[in-house]
């Protein structure tokens, strides 16, 4: 029983340099909730985007849209100048890679691998010789005759990214693929997922809710606020120009210190500070990185030591200003090692561009 | 005495006892089967009519080839019908699992009074078969069927192996075919087996229609040659309970580590 499916760009798909992907106008509603509210996103040729915002922003919707596993209300798509907004999930040569656990249960390694070759018309030696160099990629190649229930939770999301590459496809589709495994093979298969990618240099979209794992391994991160793109940037652009308060809130760590803006300039406490665009007018609250804050013993200062947390190399301690304000700032260990919970600290803050938000 | 003894004991105890609820009936059919009258002496004559005797031979043949229509026809009705409902229109689940268990709630004499009209055209369309049944067995071996590969179709994760089939570029009858069937097997052959061993013993339907199936030839020869009626009875015991051992041991090999 052999049921070729018709695949029109396998020819396309061929060199794994990569192709362009262009979302326009993407919108698409559950009854009254608007999970895609008129996305817009733009992926360069062997490029790493990672879509990050917390559950119910619209990522997974997008992913899934981009894959042709949902269907979008308006708006379009298309992959190397290639108008996919209407085609098929099983005619977009996508390789997607899922959350849940998606290995074929009664296929061996070798032969889940294999699928979608063997759904291509490829020769039997072909396909096992393809899915052999896949496996080994990700350091798979000694489990081939294996079963999925054989094989822990990370090994068995490394068959599913070799099985989705082995097709070569245009777009490679990453729906929070790392959140079933546990902190220390997450880390592990993260790097390795980056590592593999940049050799086959197929571009990619990364769905999740964890920042630490988007800052790590993209090349740009788009951040998703209800149905938008808030943000969109290189990681540490993001980190350090956030153009949103949602960004500035949600990624990373933020204190918020009462400031005041005049011009280009925002008050906080002592310092006087660069602000972003986007920042409000008048009095606000700077969002500040708790590494921007040092603490310096005075008798005179106007905040006193409430915490201090030894971390190794850091420590972070959070201190009471005379308003009432919580503020963490964190430390070289060294530099912690001078304070003493119920001390009195000045604040000083590194003068790097803050954004303002109101209060 | 400790614990342990008295249930180990007890345990033995209540497996004799099953044993004997079970196995005792069927020793009462084997006896009375080979028995001779009068002189305490064993014959096969009875089990060798099975074979010989053309109405026993033709009934047995019949059975079998109902079985066999209806487990083709209810697994090529209900499995993909309830594939696509799990994966394209989860809302019509309860409606689908309504309409399979509806035949349990009606008794078999009012199905046949009810299809006796519809049949009249089934035989004026397709002839007048015993294979006709077919269509009310499939009909009757539903609620069995579906329970059993809802079960299976539950205990996996049907929509994420769907959705990677398709991204690898597999259509919905391959998806169906070649990644959801093959792991609902188990569920599909038990489905399978309850739909062999019930057709093998429908009697209402098929007598009340005039067909020869086994069981209704069972009866009738009861009536005139009871010891081959009681050969037959057990033999289509022996058969379904053969048939379920061969079952299990087709799921198992397939389910153990490297068995393909």
């Amino acid at each position: 029983m052999s049921v070729s499916q018709s695949n029109p760009s396998s020819a396309s798909s061929t060199a794994s340099a990569g192709l362009a992907v262009e979302m326009t106008g993407l919108l698409r509603t559950y009854g009254s909730v608007n999970a895609l509210d008129g996305l817009d996103l733009h992926l360069d040729p062997g490029e790493m985007v990672v879509l990050l915002g917390p559950s119910g922003c619209g990522k997974t919707t997008a992913l899934r849209i981009l894959a042709g596993l949902e269907r979008q209300d308006a708006g379009t798509i298309s992959v190397g100048g290639r108008d996919l907004s209407h085609v098929p999930a099983n005619k977009r040569d996508m390789g997607m890679v899922f959350q849940a656990y998606s290995l074929f249960p009664h296929l061996t390694v070798l032969d889940n691998v294999a699928f979608g070759l063997k759904l291509r018309g490829r020769s039997r030696k072909d396909r096992r010789q393809r899915a052999g160099d896949m496996l080994d990629l990700v350091g798979l190649g000694e489990q081939k005759a294996r079963y999925a229930h054989q094989l822990s939770g990370g090994q068995q999301q490394r068959v599913a990214l070799a099985r989705a590459l082995a097709i070569e496809p245009a777009v490679l589709l990453l729906d929070e693929p790392l959140s079933a495994l546990d902190a220390k093979v997450r880390v592990q298969l993260r790097d390795e997922i980056r590592r593999v990618q940049m050799d086959v240099g197929t571009t990619t979209l990364f769905v999740t809710h964890d920042q630490e794992e988007a800052l790590a391994i993209a090349d740009r991160v788009g951040v998703m606020n209800a149905g938008r793109l808030d943000q969109i940037a290189p990681p540490s652009e993001l980190y350090s120009s956030p153009a949103t308060r949602f960004v500035g809130e949600f990624v990373g760590l933020s204190n918020r210190i009462p400031a005041r803006v005049e011009g280009e300039v925002a008050h906080v406490l002592d310092a006087r500070l660069p602000v972003l665009a986007g920042s409000a007018a008048g009095a606000g609250l700077a969002l500040v990185r708790p590494e921007s804050v040092s603490l310096v013993p005075d008798e005179e200062g106007h905040a006193k030591v409430a915490t201090i947390a030894f971390l190794g190399p850091v420590s972070r301690a959070t201190v009471t200003l005379d308003d009432g304000t919580l503020v963490l700032a964190q430390l070289d260990s060294a530099a912690a090692a001078g304070l003493v919970v119920g001390g009195r600290v000045r604040l000083e803050i590194t003068p790097s561009p803050v954004l303002v938000v109101g209060a | 005495m400790s614990g342990a003894w008295v249930w180990r004991v007890s345990r033995w105890l209540l497996l004799l006892a099953f044993a004997a609820f079970f196995l005792l009936p069927l020793v009462a059919l084997l006896d009375f089967s080979t028995a001779v009258p009068r002189t305490g002496g064993r014959t096969g004559a009875a089990w060798q009519s099975l074979l010989e005797d053309p109405q026993m031979t033709a009934a047995i043949k019949t059975s079998l080839l109902l079985a066999l229509f209806t487990v083709i026809g209810m697994v090529v009705l209900l499995v993909p019908t309830m594939i696509w409902v799990k994966l394209r229109v989860p809302r019509a689940t309860r409606l689908v699992e309504f309409l399979c268990l509806l035949p349990l709630t009606i008794p078999a004499l009012v199905i046949v009074v009810g299809i006796k009209n519809v049949y009249a055209w089934v035989t004026y369309l397709v002839g007048d078969s015993a294979m006709t049944l077919t269509f009310i067995y499939v009909v009757l071996v539903l609620p069995y069927a579906y329970r059993s590969i809802d079960a299976a179709l539950s205990s996996i994760d049907a929509r994420t192996l769907s959705e990677a089939a398709r991204s690898l570029g597999a259509g919905w009858f391959t998806v169906i075919t070649r990644v959801i069937t093959p792991n609902i097997w188990p569920g599909v052959l038990g489905g399978a087996f309850i739909s062999v061993a019930l057709v093998l013993g429908e009697y209402t339907v098929s007598s009340l229609l005039n067909y020869e199936t086994l069981p209704v030839v069972i009866v009738l020869l009861s009536k005139s040659d009871a010891p081959q009626s009681m050969a037959a009875s057990l033999a289509s015991i022996l058969f379904a309970a053969a048939l379920l051992v061969v079952l299990s041991f087709l799921d198992r090999r397939r389910r153990t580590p490297g068995g393909k």
